[in-house]
C-alpha cells in the first residue's frame, strides 16, 4: 500500500509528541513509594589493592540504610559480570577473562571501579554515607599505556603479560606472497582514540522486590532487557528469570554503552533485595565519565601492497585493542568478528591477513561504542587508500573505482571471512562526487590558498557489517547467545494492532517505522498501530538493539509474523466467504475471492476471529495473534561513500568543515525522515572522534577528560549541516531488503574528515582528535 | 526553609533544603520530571528552564534564588493538542530522537528566538545553541527546527 503512513513515507513520528512535551518516561523519572537511595564509592586509585573497607561510620551515618562491600555481594553468592564472547587465540587457546566482581573485593583496578555501595533515606545521606567509607589501600603501579602493556606489570593473577587473546584472521601465507610481488607498499600507523559514549541520559536504575511474591522489578537504562535479565539472572544470580523483570522504558540515548550489563544495576537490584525497599540510582556525570564502557581505542600498523596500475593486492593489519580493566559484556569481539572480518572494505584485495592482541590496562573497560569495530576497520583500509593514492599519485576516487567489487560480482566472498549479498560501489561514489562538486575542488582550492587558507578534500568508502548473524556461525565463533530476534502482532478486536518487539529504541523511532510496517503490510491505518518494547514482562526473549539490526532482525520478525497473520485471516475470510483459502487474496486491507466482488475488511476478520460464531472452529483456533522468531541467514552490508572538504587555518589549525557529503546505500528505507537524521547523528560522532574527543588518562591512570569540561563533546557550533543521499541495492536475504543505518554515519566519516585534514596539510598523518593545536603543530612540520 | 514561586501559571510553595537545586525542586517536589538531568558541570543544557523570562539552567539555579520568580518549564509551553509553535517545529523537522536533550534544547530555542528579533541565520542559531548538547541528531535538523519557528513565532 503506497500511503502516506506507509512503507518509504517520512511520517512525523509518534514518539515525538511526550519528548516534546516533557511527558517522557525515563528511569530517572519514575518513583517508587518507599525508595532509598544508593550511591557508589569508587576507586580513586587505577590499581590498588584492598587490605581492608571499614563501613561502620558509614553505617552509623544519620539516614544510611545499609552499606555494602563486596564481601556482602560474594557471601550471597552473587556472581561476576561475564563477557559473552569466547574468542580464541591463534594457538587455539582460549581468550583469558580476569574475575570481574560487581563490587570489587580484592583489588581495584581502574579510577571509578565501585569497591562499596551505600544505601540511603535520601540521597543526601546516601552521600553523607560515602564520604564515611574508609577502605585500606595499597596503591600499586598502573599499567596505562596499551603500546607497552604487554611487557608492563601483571595486573591480575591470571592473565600473563595482560594478554587477552592474540587473534589472527585471514591468510598469512598468500598475504606475504602478495606483498612480495607488490610494486608499491603504503603504511600507515595508526592510534584510534579512545572514545567516551555519552549518552546525554546517564545511566539509571530503580531495583524494586516484592517479597510476598519473591519477584524483583529493575527499570534500567538498557538497549536490550532481556540480555540483563539473562546475565543477572543465570550469570549473576539474583534470581531465575521467571522471578525477574526488567524493564526498559523510555532511554536518552545509548550508542552501545547501554547494552552493557554493569556494577550499579546489579548492585541495586540485587540491594533492593536486601533492604527489602526500592533502591534508585542514577549516574552523576562524573560517573558515567569514570564508569560506563569506552570506545575504540587501538593501536595499529597496516600495509597496503600494490601493482603498478593501483590494484590493491594485499593487507596486512597488526592492531593492538585496550580492553581496559575487565572483559565487559561483548568486548571480545569487537577488535576481532566486527574489525578483522571488514578488511576488505568495499575492494577486491585478494589477500588480507590481521592479527589482533587485546590487552588489559587499568582504565575503564573498553567495548561496543557506535560502529563498534567497523569505524577502526574503515579507518584502517580508508587511510591506506588515500595514503597509497597520494603516494601513487592516482587520484583518490580513480583508485577507489580502480577496486572496487562490481556490483555483478555478487554474492562476493571476501578472504576475511564474510559473503556480501548485494551492493553497488561505484553508484554511491559517483553520486557524492556530484554532491560535493569535485570537479570544482580545484577552483575552490585555489581560492582558499589565495585567502591563506589550507583545502583539502578527503574519501571514505566505507562498508559494514549489521544485523550480527547467523545464530549458529556466530555461536561456533564464540558468540555465548542466540542472535536472532522476535515480533508479536496482536491484531485487537476491532482490528486495530499492537506490536511487541524484542528490540529496543533509545532514539531510533521504533514505535514509527515499525507502525509504518504494518499499516502498510496490513492495511491498518497508523494511527491504530501502537508499538511496545523494552519490557522483558511483554515480550518474549529476545537480544535487544545493537549494531544496526533492529529493522533488518527485528523488523524481519515482525514481517513473519505479519504473514502469519495474513495466512490466517485468507483462512477465516474463504469461510466467510465461502471460497477456496487458495482463491483469497489480500491488499490493502481487504481480503478479496479472486476475480469476484466477494471481499471482506480486515477488521471485519479480526471480529470473527474473536466472536467466532460464523467461523471454522473445528480447524482453526480463534483469535487473530502471532509470533515470530527471525534468525538472519547472513548480515547485511549497508556501504557508502563520504567526502570531506576542510579548509584549515595555518595561523590557528582550526578545521572548518566546509562541506560533508554522505551517499549511503540501506536498501530500502521505511521512513526517510528518520534515516537521514541517523545519518546526521552518526556522522556527528565520527567528526566528534576526527576532531574533537579524546578519552584521556594520564600516566598514573587518572582519567583527564572526565567531565564535559575536559573532554570535548560536538557543540552546534563545532558542525555543518550535511549532505545525505541514499542509493539503493535492497538486501537480498530479509523480507523487507532492508539493511540498517544507525551506525554508518560514525563509521565512514572519520576517515573521511582525517584524509581531509591531511590532504589539505599536504602531510601523511595527524593524529586524532585533530585539535587545533594538534593540526597547527602538523601544519609547521612537527 | 519555604520558598514561594510560580510555575507554569501556578503559585507554588515548597518546604525545600537549603542547599536544593531549582532542578530538584521542579523533579522531585513539584513531579514536573520534563526537565532533565544530564550532567554535573551546568555543560549539557537538558535542565534550561525559563525563569523571568531569561533561559537559565535549573541545576544551576539554587532553589532560594527562585523565591518569588516565574518559572516556565517544558511542561507549560505546550501540550500535544496546542503545541507551542517551537514544539511544532522539533517534531515537523524531526529535530529530536532519544528526547532526554529536547526539552532543555527546546526552552533555550525558544529564548533564542524571542531575544533574536527574528533575524536568526544558521550561524547565529548554531552560537546561540552550544551549550545544549544533543548526542543524537547532530544538530542539523534543530537547526532546521529552530529556524522554522523562528518563522511562525
Amino acid at each position: 500500500m503506497a500511503s502516506e503512513t506507509g512503507i518509504g513515507a517520512s511520517v512525523k513520528r509518534k514518539e515525538d509528541a511526550r519528548f516534546i512535551t516533557g511527558a517522557g518516561n525515563y528511569t530517572d523519572d519514575i518513583n517508587a513509594a518507599g525508595q532509598t537511595y544508593a550511591v557508589f564509592v569508587r576507586s580513586p586509585y587505577p590499581r590498588a589493592k584492598i587490605n581492608g573497607v571499614d563501613t561502620a561510620a558509614a553505617a552509623a551515618t544519620d539516614g544510611v540504610v545499609a552499606v555494602f562491600t563486596g564481601a556482602d555481594l560474594a557471601a550471597d553468592e552473587i556472581g561476576d559480570l561475564p563477557c559473552g564472547w569466547l574468542v580464541k587465540s591463534k594457538d587455539g587457546s582460549d581468550m583469558v577473562a580476569p574475575p570481574h566482581p560487581p563490587i570489587a573485593t580484592q583489588a581495584v583496578n581502574y579510577v571509578g571501579e565501585p569497591y562499596a555501595v551505600v544505601i540511603g533515606e535520601t540521597l543526601e545521606a546516601a552521600k553523607n554515607g560515602a564520604e564515611a567509607v574508609d577502605a585500606d589501600f595499597e596503591e600499586l603501579p598502573a599499567v596505562v599505556d596499551l603500546a607497552t602493556a604487554a611487557s608492563a606489570d601483571q595486573i591480575h593473577e591470571s592473565v600473563p603479560n595482560n594478554q587477552a587473546y592474540d587473534w589472527e584472521l585471514g591468510d598469512k601465507a598468500a598475504t606475504d606472497a602478495a606483498f612480495d610481488n607488490a610494486d608499491h607498499v603504503a603504511t600507515v600507523d595508526i592510534v584510534n582514540n579512545r572514545l567516551i559514549p555519552n549518552a546525554i541520559e546517564p545511566r539509571a536504575a530503580l531495583g524494586e522486590y516484592d517479597a510476598a511474591a519473591g519477584t524483583y522489578t529493575l527499570h534500567t537504562t538498557s538497549q536490550n532487557p532481556h540480555l540483563e535479565r539473562l546475565v543477572l539472572a543465570a550469570f549473576v544470580n539474583v534470581a531465575p528469570e521467571a522471578r525477574l523483570r526488567v524493564i526498559s522504558p523510555d532511554v536518552g540515548g545509548g550508542f552501545g554503552s547501554k547494552i552493557f550489563v554493569y556494577a550499579e544495576e546489579t548492585a541495586v537490584i540485587w540491594a533492593a533485595g536486601k533492604v527489602r525497599r526500592p533502591v534508585k540510582w542514577r549516574a552523576e556525570r562524573s560517573e558515567s565519565f569514570l564508569a560506563d564502557c569506552h570506545g575504540r581505542d587501538h593501536v595499529t600498523t597496516a600495509q597496503l601492497a600494490l601493482a603498478q596500475d593501483g590494484k590493491f593486492l594485499g593487507l596486512r593489519v597488526k592492531t593492538k585493542a585496550n580492553m581496559g580493566a575487565y572483559l565487559s559484556t561483548f568486548a571480545s569481539s569487537v577488535p576481532t568478528y566486527l574489525y578483522g572480518t571488514l578488511m576488505a572494505g568495499q575492494y577486491t584485495t585478494p589477500a588480507i591477513y590481521v592479527e589482533v592482541q587485546s590487552l588489559y590496562t587499568n582504565t575503564a573497560p573498553v567495548d561496543a561504542y557506535r560502529g563498534a569495530g567497523r569505524p577502526e576497520a574503515t579507518y584502517v583500509v580508508e587511510r591506506c587508500v588515500e595514503t597509497a593514492a597520494r603516494e601513487m599519485s592516482i587520484d583518490p576516487a580513480e583508485i577507489r573505482r580502480r577496486n572496487f567489487i562490481q556490483p555483478g560480482d555478487f554474492p562476493y566472498d571476501t578472504p576475511v571471512a564474510l559473503t556480501y549479498d548485494t551492493g553497488d560501489y561505484e553508484a554511491s561514489l559517483d553520486k557524492a562526487l556530484e554532491h560535493i562538486d569535485y570537479a570544482g575542488f580545484g577552483a575552490r582550492r585555489a581560492a582558499s590558498e589565495s585567502a591563506g587558507r589550507k583545502r583539502g578534500i578527503g574519501f571514505s568508502c566505507y562498508i559494514e557489517a549489521c544485523g550480527l548473524a547467523p545464530s549458529q556461525v556466530a555461536i561456533s565463533l564464540g558468540a555465548g547467545v542466540g542472535l536472532f530476534e522476535v515480533g508479536e502482532v496482536r491484531v485487537d478486536v476491532t482490528g486495530s494492532v499492537t506490536v511487541v518487539t524484542g528490540s529496543h529504541s533509545h532514539g531510533q523511532s521504533h514505535e514509527t517505522t515499525f507502525a509504518q510496517i504494518i499499516s502498510d503490510k496490513l492495511g491498518v491505518p497508523f494511527e491504530n498501530v501502537t508499538v511496545l518494547h523494552g519490557d522483558t514482562g511483554r515480550s518474549d526473549y529476545a537480544l535487544g538493539t545493537y549494531g544496526s539490526r533492529s529493522l533488518a532482525v527485528g523488523g524481519s520478525a515482525i514481517i513473519s509474523a505479519t504473514d502469519k497473520i495474513i495466512a490466517k485471516g485468507k483462512k477465516i475470510a474463504a469461510h466467510i466467504l465461502e471460497a477456496q483459502e487458495d482463491q483469497m487474496e489480500f491488499a490493502d486491507g481487504t481480503f478479496t475471492v479472486v476475480d469476484s466482488n466477494q471481499s471482506i475488511t480486515f477488521p471485519e476478520v479480526a471480529f470473527a476471529a474473536y466472536v467466532p460464531q460464523n467461523y471454522p472452529l473445528e480447524e482453526l483456533e480463534p483469535g487473530l495473534s502471532e509470533k515470530a522468531f527471525y534468525d538472519p541467514p547472513n548480515f547485511t552490508y549497508p556501504a557508502g561513500a563520504h567526502i570531506c572538504e576542510v579548509e584549515v587555518d595555518p595561523d590557528t589549525g582550526v578545521v572548518d568543515i566546509v562541506d560533508f557529503v554522505a551517499v549511503d546505500d540501506f536498501g530500502h528505507v521505511v521512513n526517510p525522515m528518520i534515516v537521514e537524521g541517523q545519518v546526521h547523528g552518526g556522522l556527528a560522532q565520527g567528526i566528534g572522534q576526527a576532531l574533537l574527543e579524546h578519552g584521556v588518562y594520564d600516566d598514573t591512570g587518572q582519567l583527564l577528560s572526565g567531565s564535559y569540561m575536559d573532554y570535548t563533546m560536538p557543540r552546534a557550533d563545532d558542525l555543518p549541516s550535511f549532505t545525505v543521499d541514499t542509493t539503493v541495492t535492497p538486501c537480498t536475504h530479509n523480507p523487507l531488503g532492508v539493511k540498517g543505518c544507525g551506525e554508518a554515519g560514525a563509521i565512514g566519516s572519520t576517515a573521511a574528515v582525517m584524509n581531509a585534514v591531511t590532504d589539505a596539510l599536504g602531510v601523511a598523518s595527524v593524529p586524532m582528535p585533530a585539535t587545533p593545536e594538534t593540526v597547527w603543530r602538523a601544519a609547521r612540520g612537527e | 526553609m519555604e520558598i514561594t514561586l510560580t510555575v507554569n501559571g501556578a503559585a507554588r510553595t515548597v518546604d525545600v533544603a537549603d542547599n536544593a537545586l531549582l532542578v530538584d525542586v521542579l523533579r522531585e517536589s513539584l513531579g514536573l520530571t520534563g526537565t532533565h538531568v544530564g550532567c554535573d558541570t551546568s555543560q549539557c543544557g537538558a535542565c534550561v528552564v525559563h525563569m523571568n523570562g531569561d533561559a537559565v539552567k535549573s541545576c544551576t539555579v539554587l532553589a532560594g534564588q527562585a523565591d518569588g520568580a516565574d518559572v516556565t518549564t517544558i511542561e507549560g509551553i505546550g501540550d500535544p493538542d496546542a503545541l507551542h509553535p517551537m514544539q511544532e517545529a522539533f517534531r515537523d523537522n524531526h529535530a529530536l530522537q532519544c528526547g532526554f536533550c529536547t526539552p532543555g534544547m527546546i526552552m533555550s530555542a525558544i529564548d533564542l528566538v524571542q531575544k533574536g528579533g527574528g533575524s536568526l541565520d544558521e550561524t547565529a542559531v548554531r552560537d546561540g545553541l552550544e551549550g545544549n548538547l544533543c548526542r543524537c541528531t547532530g544538530y542539523h535538523n534543530i537547526v532546521k527546527a529552530v529556524l522554522a519557528a523562528q518563522s511562525s513565532m
